[in-house]
């Protein structure tokens, strides 16, 4: 039976992640853990993530998964959410500076004083709700999603990959910010699939497919 | 293209059961949670709040359940509101599935509460409800005050300061009351929404007094809400979300449809 492991690293529930998992992927053992082992041999590793940059590097550090981490991120279907993508950048604004993982390059920047550039109204941060995301190029794990589809984003930082060809999707937000990233194994999105409806399903229906 | 103004359906709950008699056709159990819920996300709801209203404290162990119940089956975002006063308390609703809390009471009663949360927990689960009602004094201007125990009970505290002060405690979200238009079907108080909504960096969401479709896209348009809540135009199936929706968008509004 294939494994998908949610690593619990204390920051956030994971609960509603493993539910949507288990819904969509109902031959597939989903498990949620802390264990290096268990995370090293599952099939699938999903990376969730809520709450402060500085927390999560800390909690990552102390139940001893940075290296499990970097390593899954380079080895098996892997997928990022929300806080996840970000920690698995270079380095984070958030909290004053945070060095991150540094799986891929790139940097995480606050949203600051938006504006849209159309009406000139500001723009609240957080960016939260229901955005589309625009597919960039295509990708196993846009299957069966309509170009522009909408999911639901929390978040005050935005990732800024420093190349370019990391971008699989974007979401205009007074701008256009990289909204999924991906390489090669490694698929990770700012917003919350298992709090997208029938889109975010789909998602997480065809990482549990995905066969990199 | 862009960010969608948010329609969120509110339910009551008392020990576990949804009240306030929602009537959907073809529904086998108006009062069961689960069921509405996922008959709300059918329609298009972008987001589910449920307020507990169970009046004793022994019986808020039963919306942890409602909670796990519907966050295994609905897959859009849940807040909870209603005797949320302790850390141990929004922890055990995140645990169960909840992406965000709602503090009413306990913020006003000791607004550091706030802080502590917000930073234990991360801003975007926080959000601060605030009952706000008009207040005339002869000869000052218009102005708004906090109350509580269902609009009965002034603080003395402005409504603007304290949205103020409750985002740079780290809420995420303010849920915004008029406990003047509340149950009354004559809309928002659209200068109060603006009010707030133009104080604070933050999202906020308008609620009470919705009597009409053209009521939740005047909360967007000319309260600036970044989105609304409503209960009793959807539990009686007056109109759905998704109609909600489409007007919305003839009326200029991004919605997601």
């Amino acid at each position: 039976m294939a494994s998908i492991a949610i690593i619990d690293y204390g920051m956030g529930n994971l609960r509603s992640v493993a539910k949507a998992l288990e819904q969509v992927a109902p031959q597939a053992r989903v498990f949620v853990t802390q264990n290096c082992h268990d995370i090293l041999h599952a099939d699938r590793v999903v990376f969730p993530g809520q709450g402060s940059i500085r927390d999560c590097m800390r909690e990552l550090a102390r139940w001893d998964l940075i290296e499990v981490v970097q390593d899954a991120a380079r080895s098996k279907p892997f997928l990022g959410l929300c806080l996840g993508p970000q920690a698995l950048l270079d380095f984070s604004e958030e909290n004053g500076g945070v060095e991150c993982l540094k799986v891929l390059p790139g940097r995480v920047i606050w949203f600051s004083e938006l504006h849209d550039p159309v009406s000139g109204e500001r723009l609240k941060v957080p960016h939260m709700g229901w955005n589309q995301v625009h597919q960039v190029r295509s990708h196993p794990l846009w299957a069966g999603i309509a170009q522009d589809s909408r999911f639901y984003f929390v978040h005050s930082y935005y990732l800024q990959p420093a190349d370019e060809a990391l971008v699989a999707g974007c979401t205009r937000y007074g701008f256009d910010f990289a909204s999924a990233i991906a390489r090669d194994n490694l698929f990770a999105v700012q917003f919350h699939p298992e709090k997208s409806a029938q889109a975010g399903l789909r998602l997480l229906a065809n990482f549990a497919a995905w066969r990199p | 293209m862009g960010l969608a103004k948010r329609i969120i359906p509110c339910l009551d709950v008392d020990r576990g059961r949804v009240v306030k008699g929602v009537k959907f056709v073809e529904i086998r159990d108006a009062g069961d949670p689960v069921e509405i819920a996922r008959r709300y996300d059918q329609e298009g709801a972008d987001e589910i709040t449920f307020l507990d209203i169970t009046a004793s404290s022994d019986d808020r162990e039963t919306m942890v359940h409602v909670v796990e119940q519907v966050a295994s089956e609905v897959f859009i975002p849940l807040t909870v509101g209603g005797g949320i006063r302790t850390l141990d308390d929004v922890r055990r609703m995140l645990n169960a599935g909840a992406d965000k809390v709602s503090i009413n009471t306990a913020a006003i009663a000791r607004p550091e509460f706030v802080r502590e949360a917000a930073e234990r927990f991360g801003n975007q689960c926080i959000v601060v409800a605030i009952d706000a009602k008009a207040v005339h004094t002869e000869g000052e201007s218009l102005r708004w005050e906090i109350f509580t125990h269902g609009g009965r009970r002034p603080t003395g505290i402005d409504a603007i300061e304290w949205a103020r002060r409750m985002a740079d405690y780290g809420a995420g979200e303010i849920l915004l009351t008029s406990m003047d238009r509340d149950g009354t079907k004559r809309g928002f108080d659209l200068e109060l929404t603006r009010a707030i909504s133009e104080a604070v960096s933050i999202p906020v969401i308008a609620s009470g007094g919705v009597g009409t479709l053209d009521h939740l896209a005047d909360g967007v348009l000319l309260g600036k809400a970044d989105a609304v809540l409503a209960a009793s135009i959807f539990h009686f199936a007056e109109y759905t979300i998704e109609q909600a929706k489409r007007h919305m968008q003839a009326r200029g509004i991004e919605v997601r449809l």
